[in-house]
């Protein structure tokens, strides 16, 4: 399974990572070790097997529709990166020319 | 740790005594059941529990590494409250007063969190983990953080950004992972008890490397509400002790249904205490996995895993073999499902609402700001399995990887029914190795990742595991897995407790009489 530099690349951008050009080049090889060994399962026949998600075969829980106390808006912000007037504060979200 | 009397519990018999001055070296060698008693019996106070077992990591921890942040003051008050409500004659929960080590993967309100993460630094939760509210109910007194794999991702503790933990059997060797520091703690005397989570292993793996009880209860047993999750589908927290009679009160005292977390199950929890006690294992099936064995299992761990299944059959056992024959792809699925669970779960970690935030220098735009986080926040393995499991679930891959991963998982829970059907446990070495050296694998994920090899289809399957020690291998434990149907988990206690006293009776503890002197 050949992995390329570019597809590292668009992987690292799809995760939001925004590696180092060394960081690109140690992962491709690495990338392509550990996807030559997990596709070992495509060896086994199961075209009629249903998958599994979940090892509990829970459905539909349900819970009673009511109010509970929430965290103190000031306990959560107190580990925010940043915060003002009561909410989260983060970089802005739109480009300035948009 | 060299003066070794000839009583079953030398610890005990030395730290007994009507009014004789308990000794910090004695005290931390009492089982948790043991410390409860004395506590209860007013023999010895919480404070002096908690004491010692500061004096303890004040003394080891700097070569041993397994704890990020030590609560002093913390413990010290909980201690305190237990004393004080002892005095006034009220009812203390089972494990009051007895200390313990948290992996810092579950969120305790005020004390740091940081799953072994740069991203996570200098965080503390304001809510308390389900399991650590019912630890609080019960009167534990928690010690602090210990070290872990970042994210859990990882069988050796070197993945930890705040650097590995070493085995207390040999301070050059890994003490597995991703619990590495709960079991180095448990092992080198600093706590009685601690707790893990396992997703792939990652109990059992280094309860058998540092020569403990390591148990994953079944998927939905223990609340995962304030674990910080990995693969939700997976991760599981439990008890790491010394025997198996204190892996199964702390077991009891953490499991339970929680309206909190929607994949618990609302069923009692399993009589995990009465069957560690009763030790009659005659005519219980036990199947010893075929596939579990063979090629790249260290003939020192294989001897000693035979020798304990022979102990079993002494003991009463119908031994039968059993074949699994989709478990040889455990690994593989393993690696498919996690990566892709965790990298969604990471997607939370956006420097956004909590932790790191790098790079805003309020020219750039959040997805910058993400990027750059993440780049500098995570460390290598988090940021290799992100991007495979981002890969697997991309459109074009997603049948051929995750998806023909999800239909193996239904095929190694089917191999399971079967073998249930012929069994009522089944038993394999927990780990194929003893520990290796610090450095070993560290460049070599593949490699690194068949330390899972044997605990990933309980995972994939969600039935209980333990594995307790089998003996030594070059002066290096080794661990028998035993393996039970979902929320049998008793079984497994069962099993522990029975071979735990038989192999005891014939070599003695193997921690409190071979492990060598911190």
């Amino acid at each position: 399974m050949a992995i390329t530099r570019d597809e590292v690349a668009n992987l690292a951008r799809l995760s939001r990572m925004s590696l180092s050009d060394a960081e690109l080049d140690a992962l491709a090889p690495q990338l392509e070790a550990i996807l030559g060994a997990v596709a070992r399962v495509s060896e086994v026949a199961a075209a009629d097997i249903p998958p599994t998600s979940h090892a509990v075969p829970l459905t539909n829980v349900f819970r009673a529709d009511v109010t509970r106390p929430s965290l103190p808006v000031a306990d959560v912000l107190a580990g925010a990166p940043a915060a003002e007037e009561g909410r989260f504060r983060v970089p802005r979200i739109l480009d300035p020319d948009e | 740790m060299t003066d070794v009397s000839s009583t079953s519990t030398p610890a005990a018999a030395a730290a007994a005594g009507a009014g004789a001055p308990r000794r910090t070296d004695d005290v931390v060698r009492l089982t948790a059941a043991e410390t409860a008693a004395a506590i209860a019996a007013g023999e010895l106070s919480a404070q002096d529990a908690t004491l010692a077992a500061l004096d303890r990591i004040a003394k080891v921890d700097e070569a041993v590494h397994a704890f990020l942040h030590v609560d002093a003051e913390g413990a010290l008050a909980a201690a305190r409250a237990i004393d004080a409500r002892r005095a006034a004659g009220e009812k203390l929960g089972p494990l009051a007063g007895v200390p313990l080590a948290l992996k810092d993967v579950l969120t305790a309100r005020g004390m740091p969190t940081t799953c072994g993460s740069r991203i996570l630094e200098g965080w503390r939760p304001p809510y308390d983990a389900t399991v650590v509210s019912r630890l609080r109910a019960a009167d534990v007194v928690i010690l602090g953080k210990v070290n872990m794999d970042e994210f859990a991702m990882g069988s050796s503790t070197e993945n930890s950004a705040y650097g590995p933990t070493r085995n207390p059997w040999d301070l050059t060797r890994i003490p597995g992972g991703s619990s590495g520091g709960s079991a180095a703690a448990v092992a080198a005397f600093e706590a009685p008890l601690s707790i893990g989570t396992d997703t792939g292993g990652s109990i059992r793996q280094p309860a058998a490397v540092c020569g403990l009880v390591g148990v994953k209860p079944t998927y939905g047993g223990v609340s995962r509400y304030g674990l910080v999750a990995f693969s939700s589908s997976l991760d599981q927290a439990g008890p790491l002790a010394r025997t198996v009679g204190d892996a199964a009160l702390l077991h009891a005292a953490i499991a339970g249904h929680d309206p909190l977390d929607s994949t618990s199950v609302d069923l009692p929890v399993p009589p995990v205490v009465e069957a560690a006690a009763r030790r009659d294992i005659r005519g219980l099936r036990v199947g010893v996995v075929r596939e579990l064995s063979g090629e790249g299992y260290d003939p020192g761990v294989q001897a000693a895993f035979d020798a304990a299944v022979q102990e079993l059959a002494g003991l009463g056992a119908e031994v039968v073999e059993v074949s699994c024959p989709h478990f040889t792809y455990a690994l593989a699925a393993y690696y498919l499902i996690a990566p892709s669970e965790c990298s969604s779960n990471l997607a939370r970690f956006d420097a956004m609402r909590f932790g790191l935030r790098a790079g805003d220098d309020g020219r750039a735009g959040a997805e910058e700001v993400m990027s750059h986080t993440r780049d500098v926040g995570f460390g290598a393995e988090v940021k290799r399995r992100v991007m495979l499991g981002t890969y697997a679930l991309s459109s074009g891959y997603y049948d051929a990887y995750y998806g023909q991963a999800q239909k193996v998982r239904t095929l190694i829970s089917r191999d399971f029914a079967a073998a249930y059907e012929k069994a009522d446990v089944l038993v394999s070495p927990t780990t194929p190795t003893p520990a290796f050296p610090l450095g070993d694998k560290v460049d070599d994920p593949v490699s690194m990742y068949l330390s899972d090899l044997c605990t990933i289809p309980s995972n994939l399957a969600g039935g209980p595991a333990m594995s307790l020690p089998a003996g030594l291998v070059g002066g290096l434990p080794a661990g028998i897995q035993i393996m039970a149907p979902a929320f049998a988990d008793d079984r497994l206690y069962l099993v522990g407790g029975a071979l735990e006293a038989a192999l005891e009776a014939r070599r003695g503890h193997p921690l409190l009489d071979e492990a060598p002197a911190l």
